[in-house]
């Protein structure tokens, strides 16, 4: 293959598939590859999606995509081994005529979305493994080695839109490998029931979802999430903590999954359920100060592989679409312009992220990350049971004074944590929110 | 053993589809006689559990069952106690619903 492209497009998840149609509606030649069978058979995702950001791709959207039920129910759960504390909000305004939120099932989705790609002019490459990129004489990067055979193909842009696990940006030192302090391991399960039993469990009706984020004593004192996610006959189930905490821990995540599932408050949710996948992935948890270099001569990086995500709204996939799709433009406009695509005038990407909610909502949260790893016992363990102790010295009606009860709930919150500790974690909690 | 070790990682695999490049293993174990903290961590971590203890108290690797979520290349190829590539195109696992 001596072809040269405008520009190649590495990975057909949600920030390749943004990259690779905004591209190709605007006439530029692009060729994505793609290792999985098709696009999508690699991707695992929760998996919600926000429709505003796909709108602007595609806005008919609607009409065809895969989509499962659309969210009008949000619980977090505060969880103890016996107990959750809950907070739900529902609201009948998310039966909207264009809801902002659904369900999907990533490989269905981005097969779905691929199909797209290809009808507006790019040419996807399945079955190819990207295995280096090529730079010239003076590291301008200028195509990629493919496993096919002859496998080497030119472009003046390269789009690394490789997934947080990518090989290509880290082998031409042009980022690092995530640490394992700023990546989760999430493992999940498909549970399948018949569409009546799920919505009867989670009182909907229709096409309605809900989904359920949990904390607490499941991750074991380490920073971790739950969910439970409603598709239509089939139920999300998963489980995921950052990876340092799981290698100090020595906790397997199977484990942990096999705990969350037997939970009282869950297992009702799933009985009887046949489950006909278990999948794994990292995330990028890192924030902010984890975002390496998006750009340099001849290439970009965009979506997991650039360790976008915002972990407190769980926009993984919305800042892939977004960073997709505004290295798409940045590239499309270059090239429009007549202008090579150097470091110099791709910075113009970064511009554009910094000016968008993708960098600021990242800014915003920046000491999150920081703040509940290095504090994960407290706030994934200690207060966890605290609160589960007050709700349950709350609602248990024994007889016992009320002001005792009350006395006894403080003093447990003291001595688990000082009244400095509380007040500390406080106003940590609310700068880092700031 | 707790209710927890019960778990049997090998059924939860069973219900994935794989298309196993056979005799091509995309993760090697650097030869060692005695595993670093990382490697021994992968017995547990991963959630395939291809990481396995021998009989000589060495960590091996069997790629047959991985999902590639690269736990085990941020853990363990800083030092070089792996070698870890991606699968070639189409081989591997293939994810119904992902």
């Amino acid at each position: 293959m001596t072809e040269k492209f405008d520009a190649i497009v590495v990975g057909a998840g949600m920030a390749g598939n943004a990259a690779a149609l905004t591209m190709a509606k605007r006439g530029l030649k692009v060729l994505q590859l793609e290792r999985g069978e098709y696009a999508g058979s690699k991707n695992v995702q929760g998996a919600i999606l926000y429709a505003a950001q796909v709108e602007k791709l595609i806005p008919e959207f609607r009409e065809d995509a895969p989509l499962e039920r659309h969210l009008v129910e949000q619980r977090f759960w505060m969880m103890d081994d016996a107990s959750h504390t809950g907070l739900h909000y529902r609201s009948e305004e998310f039966n909207e005529e264009r809801p902002n939120r659904y369900t999907i099932i990533r490989s269905q989705f981005d097969r779905w979305f691929s199909k797209h790609v290809q009808e507006a002019g790019a040419i996807v490459l399945t079955e190819t493994t990207a295995l280096e990129l090529l730079q010239d004489a003076r590291g301008r990067v200028i195509g990629v080695r493919t496993d096919r055979a002859q496998g080497e193909v030119l472009a003046d842009v390269v789009v690394l839109a490789e997934g947080v696990n990518g090989l290509l940006g880290t082998r031409a030192g042009l980022r690092e490998r995530p640490t394992r302090e700023n990546v989760a391991l999430a493992v999940k399960e498909m549970h399948f029931l018949p569409r009546e039993t799920i919505e009867a469990r989670f009182n909907l009706k229709g096409d309605e979802g809900a989904v359920i984020e949990a904390a607490g004593t499941i991750s074991r004192g380490m920073a971790g999430m739950g969910f439970i996610y409603t598709n239509r006959e089939s139920i999300s189930v998963g489980l995921g903590c950052i990876v340092s905490d799981l290698a100090k821990t020595g906790h397997s995540p199977y484990e942990l999954l096999e705990a969350f599932k037997r939970h009282p408050s869950v297992a009702p949710l799933l009985e009887g359920s046949e489950v006909k996948e278990y999948a794994a992935h990292l995330i990028p948890e890192g924030g902010y100060k984890a975002v390496p270099n998006l750009y340099g001569d001849g290439w970009v990086v965009a979506g997991d592989a650039a360790q976008l995500n915002n972990a407190i709204h769980r926009e993984r996939s919305n800042l892939a679409l977004a960073s997709g799709q505004m290295a798409g433009e940045t590239v499309a406009e270059l090239k429009g312009r007549g202008l090579e695509p150097t470091a110099k005038n791709l910075a113009a990407y970064k511009t554009r992220m910094m000016e968008s909610f993708v960098m600021q909502d990242l800014k915003k949260y920046k000491d999150m990350p920081a703040l509940l790893h290095a504090s994960s016992q407290n706030f994934f363990l200690t207060y966890p049971q605290l609160v589960s102790k007050a709700m349950q010295n709350f609602v248990r009606v024994d007889g016992t004074p009320k002001i005792e009860k009350e006395r006894r709930t403080m003093k447990s919150f003291f001595a688990a944590r000082s009244l400095g500790g509380l007040l500390g974690d406080a106003v940590r909690m609310a700068r880092a929110w700031r | 053993m707790t209710k927890e070790t019960d778990v049997r990682v090998e059924d939860k695999l069973y219900q994935n589809r794989y298309r196993v490049d056979s005799g091509r293993s995309h993760i090697k174990v650097t030869p060692h006689v005695t595993p670093s903290p990382e490697l021994l961590a992968l017995v547990k971590l991963c959630p395939a559990r291809c990481y396995e203890l021998n009989g000589n108290g060495q960590v091996e690797v069997a790629h047959d069952g991985c999902m590639e979520c690269g736990t085990c290349r941020v853990l363990a190829e800083g030092k070089g106690d792996i070698t870890w590539t991606y699968p070639r195109g189409g081989y591997g696992v293939l994810f119904k619903f992902g």
